[in-house]
């Protein structure tokens, strides 16, 4: 690992102003989960690591006038664990319960799980995060059992979020501070499929610091089924999340989410316009699903992650709406 | 010649000790952290040594270059492995090493070496044969009867594509040592297999007389085969020491490393064709094999597996072999080597017969017991039979795919054969005049319980306690024993550790008679006694018998298990074991559950049946973990292992496993065998079960192990082309 100046700010001010302007001059370091294994590997070697952990302004989940507020360096475990979303965020609660591994759920941060980087063995590796070589994908000539079924490259991850996808679903919206001010975007825009090496997965820029999120009032049903082949110390192959809004008896509107399928959480837009002024009944669940997995392209030796997506689908609309297959 | 003693076991209902199930000794030791494995120790002056390894799967070394790590503060040694002209046949191969202060240090100086290479064309996949082209090399074709006609004239005929692939040891405490050459003698603290042997293989590496190397290993995190021998890691770090003026260095693998190079189980795939008659009897066998084990190509599984007894095989028989050789690291002994292979690739293809005949396969496998080794015909008879019943056989049991519902209910079938003949072996037995016991011997307890069961022989032979057994074990001072490989270790330590305790209480006897008005074929030793048989009031305490030893202090006794001329009244060699999974299958994610696992096993006579029960369970949690989660993912492009690591290399945890039910064969027949190893049997057969269990399931074959999401769901979906 690289030698590096280690801050400690005690405030967002102190803290932002020892952010740079680019990539590679500062880290910020909250649970530390994914920054000191991407700086043992020499992937991160960043000059400066910024630790935001005794920055009390982060912590916290407080209800407010509009929803909730989620400080970026909430515990999974904190989130898994608090009342207020898992009665009226249950895909929230879900996704970050569903964490199979103690460790990460108690250290690692809901913004963090947000800024983590990809999972994908070319990336860790150190081929890149496009893993291009002689301008070809390794991905698509290699092995991408757990690789992208939508996007279409040049990037070919999965978005490593857990939290992203029922975030989308839920129309949250996080908010990022530099020096020069704050901004709010919703959390579909903090997603992005870059074009070239030099760019990254999400909307941060390298002065800002994501300092917290913000969900609307609940008035959704919703849930998270993450499939996963272990019990536990394991990523998920596929997720999805979705919220559904009812009017009377049938769907008024509901947004699918699909988790781990893509370089970004991916929004099954027309599978979710289709359950409006439907019932929900393993029947459209299944149908959703199907819907939900249209115009996929699978990878060589990926093609079962589209079954997964569509049994995902199928599972967390059952769960949301309570219906026993 | 004196009379030679009796050395036989006590019959089973006049055991004390043997046939207990006393806890494993060092349990209490390592569970609370206190025991030091070699990787633990943290000696006075202790340098940190790390490699530098090859990226590329196939290169020459054009330069090294390591003028700047050795101008790095805190370096005391370089030592290049691979100079210029090294042609390098497999990512992860060692180029060069530090010694530093520190571990970062030396990760530091190995990232300031500077390497040119060469890099050269590669191949690092063998699933498909037809890719290989000139790495691919025969390796034998075996003709017998006249197969052709056999499977003309067969009622019923399957065919199936099988494979398993490379996994790695994982041993938790990767390969290294921590090694002091200091003037000219070498103290080591390996993690090995076989501390009696390293010192001869490390100093004639060194050109260092073994007399001067001295071998200490008290605790070992992992072997399962791929520990033996010193490798090329023991004598860089005695070099780093060297070349550091004498201090300690500490050089073991990182984990990556230890993934690429030290070790891993070689791959077999197979198209098999089965032959036979409407009632499952098997005419006709016809198999195209191939495997890797890396560079050298590597192991060919014996097939058809147990059912291939030289005086009654299946008739008509054609097998052919292909060795591939691969740009990826060398293989090693994987708990029961080639039988892991040849089961999964035998039972499956039995397996899919009995569905192409409609049949039970419980039925099939012992109607065509007629082709296994006669010996053994009863006790598999016998052991498909507990299985059966014990899974719930005849209740649970289906035709394939006749179950309902997404998640799918099966039940698949494996089974094995193993050696496990004593190893070579010396015994100490020391009687101090005090009364204390000394027991000796230069072996090691790869986790296995040796220590407890050595202690319970010497116990039980001289009728006292384990307690006041002093045993000492893992140096190379002691009197040598051999490598805990093949399952040999207790078959070995076993009857050496009988054979001296009897000799040493011979003397005791003779010591003690005049004093009991006996003569010493008069004594028995019993409940902390010395005594006169059928008289037991005439007796001694133990420690008052000790007090009779003259003036020497202490009688000093030997005992010696010989390989090539066993003990037979002790030992003897020869174990099955027949297997049951029964699984769920989620056939919309294709995640497979185990129920339960049920595996019966015999080893002859069980000296601790906590024991042997605690390896059968821990075999079949390994092996669990391979039928479902591992394998190497190789990458054709870069020739990089991509899962060099313990995150996407998938190991089961507790959560994964379901219930196992154990059973011990112990009856008569088989406790008269005499002791025998089970390291390795009880490993054999679960991927076979597993895959049986889980084409029963869903009704078609998943041809490659491990049965994870993607191949359950190729194999459903048809991808299998």
């Amino acid at each position: 690992m690289q030698a590096f100046e280690y801050s400690n700010p005690a405030s967002l001010k102190e803290a932002t102003a020892l952010l740079a302007a680019s990539w590679g001059e500062a880290d910020v370091l909250a649970g530390g989960t994914d920054l000191i294994s991407l700086m043992k590997d020499s992937l991160h070697t960043p000059k400066r690591v910024v630790n935001i952990k005794s920055i009390h302004e982060l912590g916290g989940i407080v209800r407010t006038a509009a929803g909730l507020r989620i400080g970026a360096t909430v515990t999974m475990d904190e989130l898994a664990r608090n009342a207020e979303v898992r009665a009226g965020y249950p895909a929230l609660a879900d996704a970050a319960a569903g964490i199979p591994s103690p460790q990460i759920r108690h250290m690692g941060t809901v913004g963090g799980d947000l800024c983590q980087r990809p999972r994908c063995w070319y990336y860790r590796q150190g081929f890149g995060l496009l893993a291009m070589k002689e301008g070809k994908s390794l991905v698509t000539g290699g092995e991408n059992q757990y690789h992208a079924i939508f996007g279409g490259g040049p990037a070919y991850f999965v978005s490593a979020s857990s939290l992203g996808p029922a975030l989308i679903a839920l129309e949250a919206k996080v908010r990022l501070l530099s020096a020069k001010g704050a901004r709010v975007i919703p959390a579909i825009e903090f997603f992005v499929t870059p074009q070239d090496e030099s760019t990254r997965e999400i909307a941060l820029r390298p002065d800002e610091i994501l300092t917290e999120i913000l969900v609307l009032a609940a008035a959704t049903h919703s849930a998270t089924y993450e499939v996963r082949q272990k019990e536990a110390l394991d990523w998920p192959l596929a997720a999805a999340s979705v919220a559904i809004k009812m009017k009377g008896p049938v769907v008024g509107s509901a947004r699918i989410v699909l988790g781990h399928v893509a370089p970004t959480p991916w929004e099954a837009t027309a599978a979710g316009e289709w359950l409006a002024g439907k019932n929900i009944t393993v029947e459209t669940a299944e149908a959703a699903g199907k819907a939900a997995v249209e115009g996929a392209q699978p990878l060589s030796h990926n093609t079962y992650k589209v079954t997964l997506a569509k049994t995902a689908v199928k599972r967390a609309l059952l769960a949301a709406a309570k219906v026993r297959a | 010649m004196a009379n030679t003693p009796d050395y036989s076991w006590p019959p089973m209902e006049a055991r004390k000790v043997i046939g207990q199930s006393p806890k494993r000794l060092d349990g209490p030791a390592k569970a609370s952290g206190r025991a030091r494995y070699s990787s633990d120790l943290n000696p006075k002056d202790l340098l940190f040594g790390v490699y530098l390894t090859c990226p590329h799967a196939h290169a020459r070394v054009t330069s090294v270059d390591t003028s700047a790590a050795e101008k790095i503060q805190g370096v005391t040694a370089v030592h290049v492995v691979s100079p210029a002209g090294t042609e390098i046949q497999w990512q992860g191969t060692e180029v060069a090493a530090v010694a530093a202060v520190t571990e970062e240090i030396a990760r530091d100086a190995v990232g300031a070496i500077k390497v040119v290479y060469e890099v050269l064309p590669h191949l690092v996949k063998e699933e498909d044969v037809a890719q290989a082209g000139a790495r691919a090399k025969a390796a034998g074709e075996i003709l017998k009867g006249d197969p052709a006609a056999a499977f003309q004239q067969a009622a019923v005929v399957s065919e199936g594509h099988y494979g398993i692939p490379v996994i790695t040891h994982c041993c938790l405490e990767p390969h290294g040592q921590t090694i002091q050459w200091q003037g000219d003698s070498v103290w080591a603290w390996p993690s090995t297999q076989d501390v009696t042997h390293y010192a001869g293989q490390l100093g004639q590496n060194l050109k260092v007389p073994a007399a001067n190397v001295k071998v200490k290993m008290d605790y070992i995190g992992g072997g399962f085969g791929s520990k033996f021998s010193p490798d090329s890691w023991g004598e860089v770090c005695a070099r780093l020491s060297q070349k550091s003026g004498g201090r300690p260095v500490r050089l073991f693998l990182d984990r990556a490393t230890e993934q690429r190079i030290a070790g891993n189980r070689p791959s077999a795939y197979a198209d098999i064709k089965i032959g036979g008659g409407k009632d499952g009897t098997i005419t006709a066998w016809e198999s195209h094999s191939w495997a890797t084990g890396g560079f050298t190509g590597g192991g060919s599984p014996p097939l058809p597996y147990i059912l291939d007894d030289s005086n009654h095989p299946i008739p008509n028989k054609r097998l052919v072999h292909t060795a591939i050789s691969t740009n990826t690291g060398p293989f090693r002994a994987w708990r029961a080597p080639n039988n892991q292979q040849a089961a999964y690739l035998t039972c499956s293809a039995v397996e899919d017969f009995a569905a192409k005949a409609g049949l039970d396969p419980l039925g099939v496998f012992k109607l065509n017991l007629q082709y296994a080794p006669k010996v053994r015909q009863d006790l598999y008879g016998y052991q498909f039979d507990k299985a059966a019943e014990l899974s719930e056989w005849k209740k649970l049991w289906k035709l394939r795919g006749q179950s309902a519902g997404p998640v799918k209910r099966g039940l698949g079938l494996g089974f094995s054969a193993w050696g496990g003949g004593g190893h070579t072996s010396q015994c100490n037995v020391t009687l101090h005049a005090d009364g204390s016991v000394q027991v000796d011997i230069g072996t090691q307890d790869l986790g296995t319980g040796t220590r407890t069961i050595i202690t319970q022989v010497a116990a039980e032979t001289l009728g006292l306690p384990m307690a006041a057994i002093k045993l000492t074990i893992g140096s190379n001072d002691l009197p040598p024993d051999n490598a805990s490989g093949g399952s040999t270790t207790v078959g070995g330590v076993s009857a050496s550790t009988r054979k001296a305790a009897v000799n040493a209480l011979a003397k005791l006897f003779d010591a003690a008679a005049p004093a009991l008005g006996a003569t010493a074929d008069q004594l028995e030793a019993a409940n902390g006694q010395i005594r006169v048989k059928g008289s037991p009031s005439k007796s001694l305490t133990w420690t008052a018998a000790c007090k009779k030893i003259g003036a020497a202090g202490k009688i000093a006794e030997t005992g010696i298990n010989d390989q090539r001329n066993p003990s037979r009244e002790l030992i003897s060699s020869g174990t099955g074991g027949v297997q049951v999974a029964d699984v769920s299958v989620d056939i919309e994610t294709g995640i497979v559950k185990i129920n339960r696992y049920v595996a019966v096993q015999d080893c002859g006579l069980i000296i601790n049946p906590r024991l042997a029960e605690s390896q059968v369970y821990g075999a079949v949690i390994m092996g669990i973990s391979t039928a479902l989660f591992e394998r190497r993912f190789m990458d054709a492009a870069t020739g990089a292992m991509l899962n060099a690591d313990m995150e996407f290399y998938k190991l089961a945890g507790i959560g994964d496993i379901g219930e196992i039910k154990v059973y011990m064969d112990i009856r008569p027949e088989n406790d008269k065998r005499g002791v025998i190893g089970l390291g390795e049997p009880p490993a054999i057969a679960i991927c076979a079960a597993v895959g049986n269990a889980v084409a029963n399931a869903i009704g078609v074959r998943v041809p490659h192990i491990p049965m994870t999401p993607d191949h359950v769901l190729d194999a459903l979906e048809g991808r299998n082309a």
